[in-house]
């Protein structure tokens, strides 16, 4: 198993080859959770999101072409690229956030669990609700850590036991047992990665099906960023994870299918490969997708 | 080696030299500070010595439960109870016209107006406080007024409260929304981005983040409204007369608390006598006043500010 992940990470550059081995060899559930990849694998995979020929423009500038995309139901998909090649825009069109910026304009389809979301008496409010996701720098709201995570739940009409919520999400975001004895305190007194860990409870109470990360550990340290990928690999069983990365070694480490995005001159991003995570970075089938994992650029 | 060090301290003395010009800068601003900090003392001094020298003359249980404020008549009575009421009633009233118009003013430039629309109208609501008071005063005298008095409030004299209320309430809108406004705006966009992430409605991310993030911001905007509105003088003289009448009626005539200091201090009454030193008794209190309302609301602030960085 070790050897398998050692080849792969072989071919994505020897100066990250011994960090990459210590981490391998500290952590053991990592060791597991690519065991429980290859068994996903194996099985027939439902499509959680559909996105069918996707393009988008900034007022009138384009900036997606084209994308099209089936991203497995509970498993973790990356996606990877350099900066400006649209994986944030196209991870922002998955609950319609793009909707908030003001000369967006959109062609082609998703489909979560074969509802299009992009149809005209479709409520982006009810989009997201189904669709949660955790943002690149940590955002907790100036409110309690309880109030955070109920706040969702709160708008959304939840009418079952609050506190219960609240803990289960907690628990579930591996966040519970720093702050069971100061809910009441303000969000913004824990540290970066207890705050992303807060953002992700405060997702999952929503309980929706897909959440989406957008670099979600760019602002954190090693430490905290390798609990919200241990994390991450937990919700997977749960959730179907869509999460961008500027960290081609975290995509290795926790996603299971990658897909790799690029922007030409004309700055348009398009979707170059799309596989399973441990084929892309053993066995690309684009030269510019090994170009990419090997360093050449980007 | 040597060599290394006479550079290094060459490069300190010219630090030191700029250093100096950076002092005297220093300098010169905490001179202008300064002033402010001096005109503010010599205020409250001035009116702690020529206010006590009146509370020698008439006992302040006189002046602060008595209804009678009649200082320039011959049957003196002291009670500054009609002057505060008189205040008290404009400065509630403006603030009733002003707080929702201005804070809903400001939601609307700062979260639903195209910055087109909020690029005009901004300014437009800013200009509202550039026009003189007097002219307010004059627009409430002749047509606010005759207003209610022809369709409202027949039994109404020339001068009401209630028509310097509406003109003050409009005249202090632009400070409400306009620093409110900014309080809004600077909430950053990843809050919002948060909330409508968990599926909050426009209406709700305004009104559960946005709002309580920019509270302490919305709160000083009213605070300076509302100070303004209580220190208001021409207007409030030409619109609600110069009577000090112990009354929440807004439809009577009142006389505030800074119309009265304007109409001693203007008028013949000659200094150092008692008629001349009721007008620091007066100030006294409305700077306790104000004073007691800042520290309320720095208090209120304190207990529902969601303090986001």
């Amino acid at each position: 198993m070790l050897g398998l992940r050692l080849a792969m990470v072989d071919a994505v550059g020897e100066g990250i080859m011994d960090k990459e081995e210590n981490r391998s060899l500290e952590v053991p559930e990592v060791a597991i959770s690519t065991n429980g990849a290859e068994e996903l694998e194996d099985r027939t995979e439902t499509v959680a999101i559909n996105i069918d020929a996707l393009s988008l423009w900034y007022t009138g500038v384009q900036a997606i072409e084209n994308v099209s995309l089936q991203i497995p139901e509970n498993q973790v998909t990356a996606l990877i690229g350099p900066s400006g090649c649209g994986k944030s825009t196209l991870l922002r069109c998955i609950n319609r956030m793009n909707d908030l910026i003001p000369g967006v304009t959109l062609d082609g389809h998703i489909k979560i669990h074969g509802e299009s979301i992009y149809e005209k008496d479709v409520d982006p409010v009810a989009v997201r609700r189904n669709v949660g996701m955790v943002f690149q720098k940590p955002n907790p709201f100036p409110k309690s850590i309880y109030e955070n995570v109920a706040f969702g739940a709160r708008i959304n009409g939840y009418k079952g036991n609050m506190d219960e919520l609240v803990r289960a999400s907690l628990e579930q975001a591996a966040l519970w047992d720093e702050v069971s004895d100061k809910l009441s305190e303000s969000g913004l007194t824990l540290s970066g990665g207890q705050q992303q860990r807060l953002c992700i409870a405060r997702a999952i109470a929503v309980k929706p099906e897909v959440i989406l990360m957008d670099e979600p550990c760019s602002a954190l340290d090693p430490i905290a960023t390798q609990r919200i990928e241990d994390l991450i690999r937990e919700l997977r069983s749960t959730y179907t994870i869509v999460i961008v990365t500027h960290n081609m070694q975290q995509a290795a480490r926790v996603s299971d299918k990658t897909a790799f995005m690029l922007a030409g001159e004309e700055r348009v991003g398009r979707l170059v490969e799309f596989s399973p995570t441990q084929e892309l970075f053993t066995n690309p089938s684009d030269s510019r997708t090994e170009d990419y994992i090997t360093g050449r650029f980007g | 080696m040597s060599f290394e060090t006479t550079r290094v301290t060459a490069r300190y003395r010219q630090n030191l030299r700029s250093n100096l010009g950076g002092r005297l800068i220093g300098a010169v601003l905490f001179l202008c500070a300064f002033v402010t900090v001096v005109t503010t003392v010599g205020i409250v001094v001035i009116l702690f010595i020529e206010g006590l020298s009146f509370f020698a003359e008439v006992s302040p249980i006189e002046f602060f439960t008595g209804t009678k404020w009649t200082p320039l008549f011959t049957s003196k009575g002291f009670g500054v109870l009609p002057l505060i009421s008189g205040t008290v009633l404009i400065g509630l009233g403006a603030a009733c016209v002003a707080l929702p118009l201005g804070t809903l003013t400001a939601i609307y430039l700062s979260e639903y107006a195209t910055p087109r629309i909020r690029s005009v109208m901004k300014p437009l609501v800013e200009v509202l406080s550039g026009i003189p008071t007097v002219v307010y005063g004059y627009f409430a005298l002749t047509f606010i007024s005759p207003f209610i008095k022809e369709y409202l409030y027949p039994e109404a004299g020339p001068y009401m409260a209630i028509s310097a209320i509406v003109v003050v309430g409009i005249m202090i809108v632009p400070i409400v929304a306009s620093i409110s406004d900014d309080a809004l705006r600077a909430v950053p966009r990843e809050l919002r981005e948060a909330a409508y992430g968990v599926g909050a409605s426009k209406l709700e991310v305004n009104t559960r983040v946005v709002f309580p993030a920019a509270l302490s911001g919305v709160i000083a905007s009213y605070i300076l409204a509302i100070s303004r509105a209580i220190g208001e003088t021409m207007a409030v003289t030409v619109a609600a007369g110069a009577r000090p009448n112990l009354t929440a009626n807004p439809f009577e005539a009142v006389q505030t608390m800074t119309a009265y200091i304007v109409s001693v201090s203007l008028g013949d009454t000659p200094h150092g006598t008692i008629e001349f030193k009721t007008i620091f008794a007066v100030g006294l209190t409305l700077f306790f006043m104000t004073l007691v309302m800042n520290i309320i609301s720095s208090r209120i602030t304190k207990r529902f500010r969601e303090v986001y960085d």
